[in-house]
């Protein structure tokens, strides 16, 4: 593999876990911004564990029907109406995003800046793109269909509050990401990691936004599809 | 230590990977599209969202390359929100019963889930 992370002498297997945690010494064998990225991301995972959890509650404990996914977030192109193709596009703008960030990664690593800096532009406008669909999406469903937070005219009051608390709280990420992602975007793009010639903070950055993508995965199957 | 040169993978695995979370993303989508329903719906929304998962997880994070002790540190403590959800999930069921003995107009009796 081209890729060993162990050295010849050392244990593999369950007894690498068990060394490294083992004594008074680091657990964590890789850069610190790797280790904290990965340690804010977790914190991260139980944030919307628990929006997901509350909304699951709140959709198991309605005797009011929840209102169909499929039908409030379809779209009438032409003549047709088509269930849920926003959220469908938004998907794939989403997937993209990470596919050009992986990219992004790989150049970072063969210190080529301003590929690197290219693809985490290309990577942040596929962003702007997923947060202004959803703009869209949130005006379409307070102004047109009268979704309000406390409720709504589809069915269980609780949908509105789910919806919004879920979806927004996602919005912000990819919008605080975007904002991530060009931040470092210019400073590689300045050369300012060619004197240490360490580009692992867009490493670091692609976790975050890897992460954001991982998220809308759930969030896609839960509170769309379900 | 791999400081220096950091997580190296080839190009093309990252758009194999790519094309997969395209395809899967279409299944999930065509799922709700063909109006599949009950059980066999479920099974295949959870199927493809754990393999979306996975591979996101695994190849774009680099999880799948990082040394145990990290990879454990960050896959078990999730499990935790298992516990919450089956916690929650009995605690939905008992919200739904005694909102639909105390709470539901009063409608032909048994009715399980009356419109408002």
């Amino acid at each position: 593999m081209a890729h060993l992370t162990h050295s010849p002498s050392e244990p593999t297997g369950l007894r690498s876990l068990v060394a490294d945690w083992s004594a008074d010494r680091e657990a964590f064998k890789v850069p610190c911004g790797k280790a904290m990225m990965w340690i804010f991301l977790l914190s991260d995972t139980f944030i919307f564990g628990c929006f997901l959890t509350g909304y699951m509650t709140e959709r198991m404990a309605s005797p009011v029907p929840w209102p169909n996914a499929s039908e409030v977030f379809a779209l009438t192109i032409g003549n047709a109406k088509i269930p849920l193709i926003l959220i469908a596009i938004m998907t794939f703008v989403l997937i993209s995003s990470s596919g050009t960030m992986a990219m992004a990664v790989n150049c970072a690593y063969r210190k080529d800046r301003a590929k690197t800096a290219a693809l985490m532009f290309a990577t942040a406008a596929f962003g702007v793109m997923f947060v202004s669909m959803q703009a869209f999406e949130w005006t379409k469903l307070i102004v047109h269909e009268g979704i309000r937070p406390w409720g709504n005219p589809l069915g269980a009051a609780q949908f509105g509050a789910c919806f919004f608390m879920i979806t927004g709280f996602h919005g912000l990420h990819v919008s605080a990401g975007v904002i991530y992602l060009l931040t470092v975007a210019t400073k590689v793009l300045k050369g300012r990691y060619e004197e240490s010639g360490n580009y692992q903070i867009v490493e670091i950055a692609g976790l975050y936004w890897h992460f954001v993508d991982l998220v809308w995965v759930f969030i896609f199957a839960f509170f769309y599809l379900w | 230590m791999q400081h220096e040169s950091g997580q190296q993978h080839p190009v093309g695995l990252y758009l194999k990977i790519w094309a997969l979370l395209f395809v899967l993303s279409t299944f999930s989508y065509l799922v709700d599209y063909f109006h599949f329903h009950g059980y066999l719906r479920w099974f295949l929304i959870v199927t493809f969202m754990l393999l979306k998962a996975g591979l996101i997880v695994s190849v774009f994070m680099h999880l799948a390359w990082e040394r145990l002790a990290l990879v454990y540190a960050i896959l078990l403590p999730p499990l935790a929100l298992l516990v919450l959800v089956a916690l929650m999930a009995g605690e939905a069921d008992y919200t739904a019963s005694t909102r639909n003995v105390y709470f539901a107009p009063a409608q032909p009796a048994a009715e399980k889930a009356p419109q408002r």
